[in-house]
């Protein structure tokens, strides 16, 4: 029976918040799913992904339907809810539908903010998880460095990690085209309010140099420094600070505005013309606008930025229709892959057999060869292996070539009555998967399986 | 031997000038990285042009306006590829090929130089003149160039109204500081190339400063670099005005060029240089 890859998972669109909540609650759930994933006889290889906005069960089999049903109520265990009322928010994909879905997740183009890169790292540490519990196996091993690849190839061939999506994102890109690097930057806080504080993380985590924070209320102003070793001083001060800044974030609740054209107009020559931005998330806004009309001096309120970010969705749409072609090239290549690997139980049960055939005559002829030196009896080993070899690499590279043609079941069906396979009743399907996650590599000298080799070496450079 | 060099470079230089261009709408960094190995491969060609020219004629090949077109070409680009290998600005190549390429092409329209040379160009002097004064004007297209990107970027940021080129332009400080210190390493360079000019002058004229219509208009060209490099330092222009400044500057020296060299009458004239006696 063939193997088949199946995902079920749910997202932000599928399933409302709180169901979401109810799988991400404890820690350990994934822990606890792939122990299950391992007991469970239908399912040969899986992987439990599971975040704030999706969950995702990635696994391989060949009975799928039992698997899935024998899922779903692992999670509706797990989740301590109805299995009917978790069935209606999931999805379901199969074979290269799922294959499809699991690039599109690790390329962000599924997520909530479309482009978030995140998404990745959890993806990576998902797996690693997986393999450190041993129920990834070949398949899911080169799915998922694939699901990387097609992730990087998206985030260097298109430009949809980019754009800015947040208010304080948006800002920061902006300041990167005009200062180009915001390290060694001061930036000056007017209005210490939460939107400053958060504006001040993201900047602080850009390296600018100091932050200033300048309040109405001056314990408050002292109480915000305090948190990112910031100065505090007071609201008279600030023509002072404008001399220095470069960054200014105003956000008080003020009726009126607090910077005024002269007053800027005055600094700029102090200044020596040094660029300044602006950057005014206050309603209404604290920053005259006619500021913006001084030379060198930029003003975004938060209608400007929020169009920034309108823009950028507008960008993203347009880049997503690339990334989709990427995502779509990939899970060819993949289906590809997975079709040679049809063909794969049936070569190595041929070279088994051959094997255990020359094991068998060797044997029997001992007391013949018992004579020979050491030497001899691996020169005898080694014509029998290399007869068989011989014998066999026509029947296997016929194999080989059919791979892509729908005929291929027909041969392989032919092969394994021809070469009597199926009556040692040993199941092949082990075999492979044993044999390749010892070896790397599932045949020796083909061409898929070079590719294998640099592949599925282990898990790519983690972020 | 020497046209087919340069006619191979020139051929060379319109393919990078289009991939730079290609570049600018595609943002493919292959297509910019090839056209920056084209662009030096015609830069090669361009130098052996040159150099086998100054090797028959005995002196620098700048003696008719073709020669100074290309001469001008050639340390465009010399000057790019130095700022490419220190800055990695891929951009800037869209900017400055085409300048290049254009000068190229418009020099390759014009005649060859068939007069022997007069031995008074037979000079180092002269050599070290012109090739200090071409670097100098090479590093001004540069912050011509820049500038020019400079006033595109700032008015998509001041104005709010994203175009295609914000994503492709570096940023307002970047342009900044590199149109500083292309200015910084340009005055230099004009300055030794205008003292180097009046050594010659004496030794092959007799007289250090004629007011030559060429000599003027240089020393105007001197006079606003000047300004411009002075305000930069102690006032601290930067930004569009500086960015309006140089733009301004490249005029005047364009004039300069091309103007004092076709159509006044002044020993500098180019057509006359071959012929008239100086």
């Amino acid at each position: 029976m063939k193997t088949r890859i199946v995902n079920i998972g749910m997202n932000h669109e599928t399933a409302p918040v709180e169901l979401r909540e109810c799988l991400a609650a404890y820690p350990d759930n994934t822990g606890k799913v792939l122990g299950r994933i391992r007991e469970l006889p239908y399912i040969k290889e899986g992987i439990y992904l599971s975040t704030c906005n999706r969950i995702e069960v990635l696994f391989t089999g060949e009975r799928v339907d039992e698997a899935r049903k024998a899922m779903v109520s692992v999670m509706s265990g797990l989740g301590r809810m109805p299995e009917d009322e978790l069935t209606g928010c999931l999805y379901q994909w199969d074979d290269l539908e799922a294959v499809k879905h699991i690039f599109r997740v690790a390329s962000s183009l599924d997520s909530l903010v479309v482009g978030e890169p995140q998404i990745l790292g959890q993806i990576k540490e998902a797996y690693l998880r997986a393999t450190k519990e041993k129920t990834s196996g070949i398949i899911l091993n080169r799915l998922m460095h694939r699901a990387f690849h097609v992730a990087k190839r998206v985030r260097t061939e298109t430009a949809i990690c980019e754009s800015a999506v947040s208010i304080s994102y948006a800002a920061v890109e902006l300041a990167k085209k005009i200062f180009h690097s915001l390290e060694e930057k001061k930036v000056l806080l007017i209005g210490a309010g939460e939107m400053a504080e958060l504006a001040a993380k993201h900047l602080m985590r850009q390296g600018v140099e100091s932050i200033t924070v300048a309040n109405r209320t001056f314990e408050r102003a002292v109480e915000v420094a305090g948190r990112f070793h910031a100065r505090a001083v007071s609201f008279d001060e600030i023509d002072g600070e404008l001399v220095e800044a470069d960054i200014v974030v105003c956000s008080t609740a003020s009726r009126e505005h607090v910077i005024t054209h002269d007053q800027v107009k005055k600094s700029l020559r102090k200044r020596r013309n040094r660029l300044l931005f602006f950057i005014d998330i206050a309603v209404p806004r604290d920053v005259e606008p006619q500021v913006n009309n001084l030379s060198n001096v930029y003003v975004y309120d938060i209608d400007d930025l929020k169009g920034v970010i309108a823009l950028n969705m507008d960008q993203r749409k347009l880049e997503s229709v690339k990334a989709e072609r990427i995502v779509n090239e990939e899970v060819l290549k993949f289906g590809r892959w997975l079709k040679t690997l049809s063909v794969v139980p049936t070569i190595i049960a041929l070279q088994e057999k051959a094997n255990t055939i020359i094991q068998g005559e060797l044997k029997k002829s001992g007391s013949v060869l018992g004579n020979l030196t050491r030497e001899q009896k691996k020169a005898v080993e080694s014509l029998a292996r290399s007869i068989a070899e011989k014998v066999l690499n026509d029947p296997i590279l016929f194999l080989k070539g059919k791979v892509e043609r729908p005929s291929v079941e027909t041969y392989l069906d032919i092969a394994r009555r021809l070469f009597n396979l199926d009556a040692n009743g040993t199941s092949t399907g082990s075999i492979v998967s044993d044999q390749v996650l010892n070896t790397g590599y599932p045949l020796k000298g083909s061409e898929e399986s070079n590719e294998f080799e640099q592949n599925d070496r282990g898990p790519e450079k983690r972020p | 031997m020497h046209s087919l060099l340069f006619y191979l470079a020139l051929f060379l230089d319109l393919i990078a000038t289009g991939g730079y261009i290609v570049y600018l709408v595609r943002q493919e960094k292959w297509i910019s990285r090839w056209s920056c190995l084209i662009l030096l491969a015609g830069f090669v060609f361009h130098t052996l042009s040159l150099g086998y020219q100054y090797y028959t004629l005995g002196a620098a090949p700048v003696l008719n306006f073709k020669s100074a077109l290309s001469f001008f070409a050639w340390c465009i680009v010399f000057v790019f590829l130095i700022f490419h290998i220190k800055f990695r600005i891929m951009v800037l190549g869209s900017f400055v090929a085409p300048f290049a390429a254009f000068l190229m092409i418009v020099s390759s329209a014009m005649p060859w130089l068939n007069e022997p040379v007069k031995p008074v160009f037979k000079s180092l002097w002269l050599t070290v003149h012109v090739t200090t004064v071409f670097l100098g004007n090479g590093l001004f297209v540069i912050t011509f160039a820049v500038a020019i990107m400079y006033l595109l970027q700032e008015r998509q940021i001041k104005q709010k109204r994203f175009g295609s080129l914000y994503s492709r332009l570096p940023s307002l400080a970047t342009l900044d500081s590199l149109n500083h210190y292309a200015l910084m390493c340009g005055f230099p360079f004009l300055t030794l190339g205008m003292i180097t000019g009046s050594i010659y002058a004496q030794m092959a004229l007799g007289s250090y400063w004629q007011w030559d219509p060429k000599e003027v208009w240089s020393l105007i060209t001197w006079l606003l670099y000047a300004a411009l490099l002075h305000q930069r330092l102690t006032v601290g222009w930067r930004g569009r005005k500086a960015a309006i400044m140089s733009i301004i500057c490249f005029g005047i020296l364009i004039f300069t060029f091309v103007g004092a060299s076709l159509w006044t009458t002044g020993y500098h004239n180019l057509d006359h240089l071959g012929t008239t006696g100086v």
